[in-house]
């Protein structure tokens, strides 16, 4: 018993340890974000990397949850007469929850583990190191933008996940159920606020972007540099942003939609 | 050469990425609403107003000319006030104008219908509605029903 | 034996005075000094786990010291702003063991690196350069192929080019022999002579393998447990040799530094072996 409380102590304290330096960390790849602008090639490049290469899972994804937010709608509204309310249920769905949790997760399992994987081998292969003697700034040269990246590639891979899971109802509701298309779209704006919805969800995905681009760069950096210590930390980055973004989610849920 | 092609490539994301956005607002949402900010506000003291929400359609002969913009509940007249806001364009609404909460179908929303009535004075901004019709709750129904019953 | 070409300057261009160096609970250096010359060759030589890198780390400001001083060019590495430092580092030079190539690049855009970040030099200069590099190592015609594809003696080659790029004074070479066949490792050992005889650099290196280390350096540091235990010309070294140091050149298994990691005697072990059971 006492065991497992010295246990849980230290685990503890090892959290705080690690929340410590993360948030070091972040600090200072906040304040080297100067670079992202001034060389703005490497930004380019690394916004291809996350975000480009993310487009083909984000797209088919939501084009999928889009379907099957359609059949399932359908089904239970059909019970009540009132099928004709599937777009508000797909849209509401959609933009409200889906596109931003859902988006976090796929991009935590793509763009987070490699950003990860890729800087935790720089770190184990000395290439960190190097780049200090060579006097430049890792901070500069690889984490800002990296971090700019990931923070505004989320917002917009978002977007297309709620806009294509639209149309991925659509086709389901309306090409195969038979839900008259006008209802399907005037029912939707109908219950849909822009202000309320479209930019609470946006907001979501902007501070989902921000969290999990952070531990997906800082796990890379803080990994041990052996390959079970890049594995272990690709493993986390997954896990803890999974963790995180559905944490966050009810707070920020609470915090919007609380008062309805 | 590559960097063209990254370039491009990353252009075209963002370009996608802010059309996505365009199409959540324009055709998903309601933001054509906030186009039209020119409304006026009249106020409407009801005893009930059942599950009427905040934002809920304002219709003339089931057209839609505005929306609920605030409920409260007023203390000293014990009522609900309910502030309507409705588009400039519909400013010609008589003075005596009844304001009903209906519902739209049988699950549905509750809204706020108006019917015109034959004041020559019109409707102007901060007035109060004079005429009201409060929701009809399926309690007070039966009870009422039940109570006619046992007179007979 | 060997002589560089000879200095103008003659202050020494590293000054390590009384350096302390704990990690943790682990004491890495205690009470250290030793200098190394200007344009010469030095030779850092001690067994494995003695923090040799370590040392070369410290020098290069990417640690601190627990207590004592570095001096770098008559400039306390500790005392540095960041800006200071780096442009400290821009004057010196640091080969990888592994050699630590950007595997994003390919081999030319590595050498170009230092140059490309430092420097507004136009395009075509930097080719010029990076050629005039990568020429001096033997490896030009490598210059389109990735890091991936090199071999270990050719990615320290390459890392050697660049590290040269800037036309540093000084250069750190970390084990720059360790596992290299016997051909390569004759390359590596006659490129860091010619580096330091062209150029004038100061070169320090760190290593284990005594034979190559004897054959180049102008001086040799002996370290062990956390302090210099010999330093000299390799003659001098190897002219008085205390017990440790003839062990340490000849290599022979036991002696001053034991064969066994200390612990209890075997015979406990093998009498009372219960806790190894559960």
């Amino acid at each position: 018993m006492m065991d497992f409380l010295a246990g849980l102590g230290r685990a503890g304290l090892g959290w705080f340890a690690v929340l410590g330096r993360a948030s070091m960390f972040l600090a200072r790849v906040l304040l080297s974000q100067d670079a992202v602008l001034r060389r703005f090639s490497l930004t380019v490049a690394e916004l291809y990397s996350v975000g480009v290469r993310s487009l083909l899972i984000i797209v088919v994804s939501g084009l999928f949850v889009g379907m099957v937010l359609g059949y399932q709608g359908y089904i239970t509204l059909v019970n009540f007469g009132a099928a004709e309310a599937l777009g508000g249920v797909v849209a509401l769905s959609l933009v409200r929850e889906l596109g931003p949790v859902v988006t976090a997760l796929l991009f935590a399992g793509r763009a987070g583990s490699a950003l990860t994987a890729e800087i935790g081998l720089m770190k184990a292969t000395e290439q960190l190191s190097a780049m200090e003697m060579m006097a430049v700034d890792p901070y500069r040269r690889v984490f800002a933008p990296r971090f700019f990246a990931g923070f505004v590639s989320m917002p917009l891979l978002a977007a297309l996940f709620s806009a294509v899971g639209v149309v991925g109802g659509y086709l389901v509701g309306v090409g195969l159920l038979g839900v008259d298309s006008g209802s399907y779209f005037s029912q939707m704006q109908a219950v849909t606020d822009w202000r309320e919805d479209v930019v609470s969800g946006v907001i979501k995905s902007v501070v989902f972007g921000f969290v999990v681009t952070w531990i997906a760069v800082f796990q890379g950096f803080d990994a041990e540099p052996t390959s079970e210590g890049i594995s272990r930390a690709t493993t986390q980055t997954v896990v803890v942003s999974a963790l995180a973004v559905l944490g966050l989610d009810f707070i920020l849920t609470g915090l919007m939609f609380g008062d309805l | 050469m590559k960097q063209r092609f990254l370039e491009v490539s990353v252009g075209l994301f963002v370009l996608l990425g802010i059309a996505a956005l365009f199409y959540l607002a324009i055709q998903v949402s309601n933001i054509a609403e906030y186009r039209d900010r020119d409304t006026y506000e009249v106020l409407a003291y009801f005893d009930n107003i059942g599950g009427l929400k905040v934002r809920a359609p304002i219709t003339v002969s089931g057209v839609r000319v505005g929306r609920v913009a605030d409920i409260a509940y007023d203390p000293e007249r014990f009522q609900a006030r309910v502030t309507l806001a409705i588009q400039s364009a519909h400013d010609h609404l008589p003075a005596d104008t009844q304001a009903s909460i209906f519902t739209a179908g049988l699950l549905g929303e509750q809204y706020i219908g108006l019917e015109p009535g034959g004041d020559f004075e019109m409707l102007q901004a901060g007035d109060e509605m004079l005429f009201t019709q409060s929701a009809l709750v399926l309690e007070n129904m039966i009870g009422r029903f039940l109570t006619n019953m046992s007179a007979d | 034996m060997h002589v560089s070409r000879e200095p103008v300057d003659d202050t020494p261009h590293v000054v390590i005075e009384d350096l302390a160096f704990r990690r943790g609970r682990t004491t890495v250096f205690e009470g250290l000094s030793m200098t190394v010359p200007r344009g010469r060759i030095t030779t850092v030589m001690g067994p494995s786990g003695t923090g040799k890198t370590t040392l070369l780390r410290l020098i290069g400001g990417q640690l601190r010291p627990t207590s004592g001083r570095i001096w770098v060019d008559g400039l306390e590495v500790a005392r540095l702003s960041r800006r200071g430092l780096y442009n400290l580092r821009k004057r010196m030079g640091m080969l990888f063991q592994t050699g630590a190539l950007l595997s994003d690049f390919n081999v030319f855009d590595n050498v170009a690196f230092p140059l490309r970040e430092h420097t507004d030099l136009p395009e075509e200069l930097i080719r010029h350069l990076v050629l005039m590099k990568l020429e001096a190592v033997g490896l030009r015609a490598a210059r389109d192929l990735d890091p991936s594809q090199l071999s270990g003696g050719m990615a320290r080659r390459v890392a050697l080019a660049r590290a040269i790029a800037l036309d540093p004074q000084m250069i750190m070479y970390d084990e720059p022999f360790a596992g290299l066949d016997p051909i390569t490792m004759g390359q590596i050992v006659t490129l860091i002579r010619r580096t330091n005889q062209t150029l004038g650099l100061t070169s320090v290196l760190v290593t284990h393998d005594v034979v190559e280390a004897m054959a180049i350096s102008d001086q040799v540091v002996l370290l062990a447990e956390g302090r210099v235990v010999d330093r000299g010309t390799v003659d001098e070294v190897r002219g008085r040799a205390s017990e440790w140091t003839s062990q340490f050149l000849e290599g022979r298994p036991d002696g001053p530094v034991p064969f066994h990691y200390p612990g209890t005697p075997y015979r406990d072990d093998l009498l009372g072996g219960k806790e190894s059971r559960t």
